[in-house]
């Protein structure tokens, strides 16, 4: 089963532009540190670091060019950390 | 269909000779094997411990070991028990020798790294037995490390927790390599819902203890850190919080409840339908609540801790969702009834142990609802009730169905039949002495008397003592199971392909199989 194998050549101008928006995107969280925006730093951190991810699992780890099944067993574990963490936080928020 | 005319795995000859042919195989039927054989050495050494525990017990007071030495004991008996042995037992033993067998592949998709397990296993079990040998004291804190008391302790408790740290690595890459070869590996034809049930209970918990598994290798390390460098994770005094390491503790240890007996589940599917001359009923149903207990059992940890002051949101959110994770477990019991309604049944060792599995389980699963419920739990918390009630789960349910597996599988694993008689004397002597140990115990939790403690009032006595004296026979049952399948092993009669008349494709191989399994990869139609 599913042993058909095509894996897919990224090019390198590709992995060097998702390399730089990382180094930038680096570089915004840094610059974000500076200005006040209250309670809502840190879901731009957060945000930011989710950025940065998604194009690291896609690009990097070829979940992009993948069948969708890899992405979809990601995106899974990814809702169960959320799930878990939420279920946590029950104890510590409300 | 006969056996083959190729040498059997037990008979082939690889580089190496002796006991090199085995500790450095990658086969992984000798790897199933390897752990059959280490689980069930420490297996005896848990099991002695817990009789230690129990000569204590018959007798109020002081009976054979003074306190300190009855904490060192159960918590030597909870590690070796959980993290070496339900753990790890039947994907480790079954999973390894029958899941490429069932799935219709020649190996897993990593032999070398399923090698690696078991050797991570054995270094981590080392570790852990190392604490009983070092100077100082034997680890008290009970197998939960619960802080502050994990890193206050002058007892030996980090090589415990270092070789739990080790011993989860063996999980993790066991899970791994079940995951791939069931993606990757099914023989043609093999849609995952033609998968035999076993493999199934063997995928759902393979995403556990790839996905768990981290979560205590890094609590651990955090008490680690606690103790060595006096971080504050969950030291009050400096501004850590005990409960969170109980959160993160049964963030792990509640899926591990089901990486113990989601395979025991898949055990039982294969067994009842063999015996019963049926096709399983709802092979749908089965499949999606096995998949659906492993995820909903993610989120029922909290039901360990509703006695440590965690919020009401969280004790209402905990409650409800463990009443919701009975309900797949519940379906599985409904679909094995059914299976065995208007079926032709024979009973054989296997299919006792099957049944009685069914018994123990439903008993263990119906007292957890007990616990489950917020207000009697604050009266059942930490008693001898809560003792009796996971002992019906893990060891009635992952002990049963691994009995009922190695007498299932026995003939196909060593090519030779047991004595049936003795087999069934050795299960009927187990049930009896397995009911006479545990059900006092549900009346010593309701009465009142505290799990973990030497001692007790003289009201306690009689039940102490019946609960006491079922041990001995249970122990007695498994000295007749454990001398009767060596027997076996070595002098057994010639087992045929198929003695039970099983349809999966295991029944279809060489007893024992051939190096790798089969001649030419089935199709499956």
């Amino acid at each position: 089963m599913e042993n058909s194998e095509e894996h897919k050549i990224v090019s390198f101008k590709t992995y060097l532009i998702i390399l730089v928006s990382l180094i930038c995107f680096t570089l915004l969280s840094v610059f974000v540190t500076k200005i006040d925006l209250g309670n809502i730093s840190i879901i731009v951190a957060l945000s930011i670091a989710a950025i940065k991810s998604l194009l690291v699992f896609s690009v990097f780890m070829h979940l992009y060019y993948d069948k969708k099944m890899y992405s979809i067993m990601v995106a899974g574990v990814i809702l169960l950390m959320t799930l878990v963490l939420i279920i946590t936080f029950l104890d510590y928020g409300f | 269909m006969s056996n083959s005319n190729l040498p059997n795995y037990l008979e082939y000859k690889g580089k190496y000779k002796g006991i090199f042919a085995w500790i450095f195989s990658t086969d992984h039927k000798k790897i199933g094997l390897l752990y059959l054989y280490s689980i069930m050495s420490f297996f005896i050494v848990g099991a002695i411990l817990g009789l230690l525990m129990k000569l204590e017990l018959i007798a109020p007071g002081k009976t054979i070991m003074e306190a300190k030495s009855y904490n060192a004991v159960f918590t030597m008996h909870g590690i070796t028990m959980i993290f070496l042995i339900v753990v790890p037992g039947i994907p480790a033993i079954f999973g390894n020798f029958f899941l490429p067998i069932l799935i219709g592949a020649k190996d897993v998709f990593y032999p070398k790294l399923n090698l690696l397990s078991w050797w991570l296993y054995i270094i981590g079990a080392a570790i852990a037995l190392s604490s009983q040998f070092m100077n100082g004291a034997s680890p008290d804190t009970g197998w939960t490390f619960y802080a502050p008391y994990s890193f206050r302790t002058q007892s030996n408790v980090l090589p415990a927790l270092i070789g739990a740290f080790v011993l989860g690595f063996s999980s993790i890459l066991t899970g791994l390599n079940f995951i791939v070869t069931m993606h990757r590996m099914r023989a043609p034809g093999m849609g995952w819902f033609k998968m035999p049930l076993f493999p199934w209970t063997l995928y759902g918990t393979a995403w556990i203890q790839l996905l768990a598994t981290p979560v205590i290798g890094i609590t651990l390390l955090m008490v680690v850190a606690e103790r060595v460098l006096n971080i504050g994770f969950f030291d009050p005094a400096l501004g850590g919080d005990p409960v969170l390491y109980q959160h993160l503790f049964w963030i792990y240890s509640h899926p591990a409840v089901y990486i113990m007996i989601l395979p025991a589940m898949g055990v039982i599917s294969e067994v009842i339908p063999t015996f019963a001359k049926k096709e399983i009923f709802g092979y749908n149903a089965i499949v999606i609540s096995t998949l659906l207990i492993a995820f909903v059992g993610y989120f029922v940890w909290g039901h360990h801790m509703f006695t440590a002051g965690m919020s009401e949101t969280s004790l209402f959110a905990f409650s409800f969702l463990t009443f919701l994770v009975a309900i797949p477990s519940a379906i599985k019991i409904f679909n094995w009834l059914a299976t065995l309604y208007k079926g032709s049944i024979v009973l054989k060792t296997p299919m006792y142990w099957a049944v009685s599995f069914l018994f123990v389980f439903m008993i263990g699963g119906l007292s957890g609802l007990v616990l489950g419920a917020m207000a009697i739990n604050v009266h059942l918390h930490d008693t001898a009730f809560v003792v009796s009630h996971f002992h019906f789960i893990v060891f009635g349910g992952v002990g049963f169905a691994f009995f009922a597996g190695i007498h299932y599988w026995f003939p196909k694993i060593y090519g030779k039949m047991y004595d049936a008689w003795w087999a069934d004397t050795g299960w009927i002597v187990f049930f009896f002495g397995f009911l006479l140990l545990y059900t006092p115990m549900f009346y010593l939790g309701i009465a009142g008397m505290p799990r973990r403690y030497y001692d007790y009032v003289p009201e306690f006595h009689f039940a102490n003592i019946l609960s006491s004296f079922g041990a001995f026979i249970m122990i007695a049952g498994l000295v007749i199971i454990i001398i009767n399948l060596f027997r076996s092993a070595k002098n057994g009669e010639k087992a045929e392909v198929s003695p039970w008349g099983g349809q999966t494709l295991e029944w279809t191989i060489s007893s024992p199989p051939i190096l790798e399994n089969f001649e030419e990869i089935p199709e499956i139609k």
